[in-house]
């Protein structure tokens, strides 16, 4: 494999396991919110900061990551993007930045305050939202290059459908991930009650998610036929990924292998994800930078894969361990330590 | 001076950085201490210092978390307001930057790990074998960042050709020779001002209500870390003095006034210039910046007059030198004068107006840190990338800088103000008399 699509995939990975470590965060901020405001926050919000707490930190940094790496791999895009976004992007840093701060003001500090509470819930639905955008720029249209300047026109995007429908699917696919996987965390917890109403949340944006993916893959056959073409000849990905939502959702339905049914979430967004990554290419941002064009230099290039390798090392391990601390220590899950 | 994108980037990226680095000095000392005092605690089977290091890290989750956000913020900016320089320099510190971001995501992993298992393990010692991972993951993103900066300072392990970097040796870039100086300079001040801002703290609530047993341990066990890191912030000043001398000459000679070249050069403190760039109101130390510079009197140092007008730097930062060195200095002199008092039985440590020099410590070595990075940082304009880049060329040309500058500010003046509100909130409403109580039943007041 060349360096440019190990890099990309690379990127990809970290992108997809932000899309799910950052949904569960996110929606749970908005589902404790909604919680508090309908009183039945002392049912599952316990639950909920079992679970943040000692990750909240590391979901940052995949987002961190792949941004870094993006730079590192691609550095054309620090140019294009850079410029383009300067105002969505600092938007999205100010929502993260307000998102990140609140949730340590709330959680360690004055608990139950319900503005810093509203804060935290609010930008976990606008932050998909808004980095969603990156996404949409990358199908072109939205970026115009004139002498050595880049404009970012932000009409075209405001009116455009497709930028939309991404939109929609991003905010609906963040409370279904997240309430799909707080389902199973309170099951394992024992804790029906908290279970039942996060099962109504996952089954309520179950539809949802699909209707939005379809109307995703309609605005993209306007906006970018290429793109569409291409996401038709893999069709069997998107296939997949629907065959695994189907299935989670009925594990869901019946109260069986909540487990299982997470990990079905997973993959249906999994293949969605590669899927949409694989027929983006060859490029990154069109038709400014493909893969090829952009890819940072050879030996830096080989540094980089090699840096990914040994951290992974160090990662992979450690990752191991918060999760087996926290994820499968049922006697934590149940808050007895 | 004319507020164009250029300097509306310059006044972001300042703003940013200066507030993120108050959090950056606070996350990379205060897990050492943390360390220290749990060590300790265990080691001597004392409760006091266990608790010491309970409540230095639930104070530090709030740091950790502004510091988070502000780095995320500083990261992306990078790439939004210089985006030019990006592209250039992207190719060359891509390796340092990416491992910046392992080292932060080792520190994130066992950090959440560590605040959650105070209690969890029978064996006292695998908790504080955590702190080791946090210590090595919260310094190592300070070398790896430092080292981007030090790129920037004396760059090299690349080539210019028609604006794009060629011939790339990331390792080169990398172990610049900015590189040894600058990292062993930021990471040492970074334990020196943890160490006296937490020994602040502790010296305020002496002063200020009884303290018992606790708080005395709590001082003691800072000042001591206080004064060996300010010994080896004198020796990594020195050092950096040496390397300016060498690589930078410009930005010694912006700091220290000093025109012409010449052996025997004088050390400048203070004064002002007058409108002929004459020193006026100074105090000189004859030939001791030769003396600085070389470890020798005959050391000859270059002057500003033999750089073109338009690469000097600006001869503001003189004062921010000055200003640095001075409350280095003066941070050596308050934890020596401390631990003597302290051996030397006749003398009172807890003596009013030394505790009072402990407390305006913690606040003056931040602004140190600050006046340090101002000076390094304003210290080698015209540059971004030193002989290649100037930072007029690196700005986003895109519009809106001013309205992002202005929502940036009013983010960090909400949560600087809610961070110090949370923080005395927290530890007014469970003073550490009614936790060692609680948890360790000890009467300390009393004992």
């Amino acid at each position: 494999m060349s360096i440019e699509v190990i890099g990309i995939t690379v990127l990809w990975l970290f992108l997809y396991g932000y899309l799910i470590v950052a949904s569960i965060d996110f929606g749970a901020g908005f589902f404790a919110f909604y919680a508090k405001i309908t009183k039945k926050d002392h049912i599952m919000n316990d639950l909920i900061s079992r679970y943040l707490s000692p990750v909240w930190e590391v979901t940052n940094v995949f987002f961190v990551f792949f941004f870094v790496g993006l730079v590192g791999f691609f550095p054309d895009t620090a140019y294009y993007y850079g410029t383009a976004l300067l105002i969505p992007g600092s938007i999205a840093l100010i929502l993260l930045a307000i998102r990140g701060s609140f949730y340590a003001f709330g959680n360690y500090g004055s608990k139950d305050n319900i503005f810093y509470l509203f804060l935290y819930g609010a930008t976990g639905l606008l932050i998909p939202a808004s980095l969603s955008t990156a996404l949409t720029i990358s199908e072109g249209g939205f970026l115009l290059e004139v002498d050595d300047k880049v404009i970012f026109l932000a009409g075209e995007l405001l009116t455009s459908p497709y930028s939309w429908s991404v939109v929609v699917l991003s905010i609906v696919s963040v409370l279904f991930i997240s309430a799909s996987f707080l389902t199973y965390y309170a099951d394992r917890a024992g804790d029906i009650d908290a279970r039942e109403i996060l099962r109504k949340f996952a089954l309520f944006w179950s539809p949802p998610t699909i209707l939005a993916s379809l109307l995703v893959f309609v605005g993209l056959r306007e906006h970018n036929p290429g793109h569409f073409q291409n996401a038709l000849d893999i069709w069997w990905m998107f296939g997949l990924s629907l065959l695994f939502f189907l299935m989670a959702s009925y594990l869901i339905y019946i109260r069986k292998s909540l487990g299982t049914a997470f990990i079905l979430v997973m993959l249906q967004f999994f293949f969605a994800f590669f899927g949409y990554g694989a027929s983006h290419l060859p490029y990154i941002l069109k038709p400014f930078i493909t893969i090829q064009s952009g890819v940072t230099n050879p030996t830096m290039g080989t540094a980089l894969v090699i840096a990914f390798i040994a951290g992974l090392f160090l990662l992979i391990p450690s990752l191991f361990l918060l999760m087996k601390l926290f994820l499968f220590d049922a006697d934590y899950i149940k808050g007895n330590k | 001076m004319e507020l164009d994108s250029v300097m509306l980037s310059r006044m972001l990226t300042a703003t940013t950085l200066a507030f993120h680095i108050i959090f950056a000095t606070i996350g990379v000392g205060v897990p050492v201490m943390i360390a220290i005092a749990e060590f300790v605690g265990i080691k001597r089977n004392d409760p006091h210092y266990l608790l010491l290091a309970r409540r230095w890290a639930r104070g530090f989750t709030i740091t950790v978390a502004v510091g988070v956000v502000t780095g995320t913020a500083i990261g992306l900016q990078l790439s939004m307001l210089w985006p030019s320089f990006m592209q250039v320099a992207g190719q060359v510190i891509a390796l340092p930057l990416f491992l910046e971001t392992f080292a932060f995501f080792f520190e994130a992993i066992f950090l959440g790990i560590y605040l959650y298992t105070w209690d969890r393990f029978k064996n006292k010692w695998l908790h504080w074998i955590l702190t080791i991972p946090i210590m090595i993951g919260s310094s190592a993103s300070a070398l790896f960042i430092t080292t981007v900066n030090a790129f920037m300072n004396t760059p090299q392990g690349f080539d210019l050709q028609d604006g794009k970097a060629v011939n790339i040796d990331p390792i080169a870039a990398m172990v610049n020779p900015a590189t040894p100086t600058k990292v062993f300079h930021v990471v040492v001040t970074c334990y020196l001002t943890a160490a006296l801002i937490l020994a602040a703290i502790t010296a305020f609530h002496i002063l200020k209500k009884k303290s018992g047993a606790y708080h005395r341990k709590a001082l003691r066990l800072t000042m001591v870390s206080a004064l060996i890191f300010g010994i080896g912030t004198a020796v990594a000043g020195d050092l950096s003095a040496k390397f300016l001398a060498e690589y930078q000459p410009e930005k010694l000679a912006a700091a220290e006034w000093h025109f012409e070249t010449e052996t025997n050069a004088d050390l400048i403190l203070f004064g002002t210039l007058n409108e002929n760039n004459e020193v006026t109101n100074e105090i000189r130390l004859p030939g001791f910046l030769s003396f600085l510079a070389g470890s020798s009197f005959d050391t000859e140092v270059i002057g500003l007059n033999e750089f073109p007008e338009d690469e000097q730097p600006p001869l503001w930062v003189h004062y921010m030198f000055d200003l640095m060195v001075t409350i280095g200095i003066y941070s050596l002199f308050i934890s020596a004068l401390f631990i003597l008092f302290w051996l030397w039985k006749k003398c009172n440590e807890w003596n009013k107006l030394l505790l009072w020099g402990i407390v305006a410590s913690g606040p003056l070595s931040m602004l140190a840190i600050e006046f340090g990075w101002i000076f390094a940082e304003v210290g080698r304009q015209p540059w971004i990338l030193r002989g290649y880049m100037k930072v007029g060329e690196a700005a986003t040309k895109a519009d809106g800088v001013g309205l992002t500058f202005i929502l940036f500010v009013l983010l960090y003046i909400i949560l600087g103000t809610l961070c110090v509100i949370v923080l005395i909130k927290m530890f007014k409403n469970k003073p550490a008399e009614v936790e060692l109580d609680q948890r360790f039943q000890i009467d300390d007041l009393h004992k």
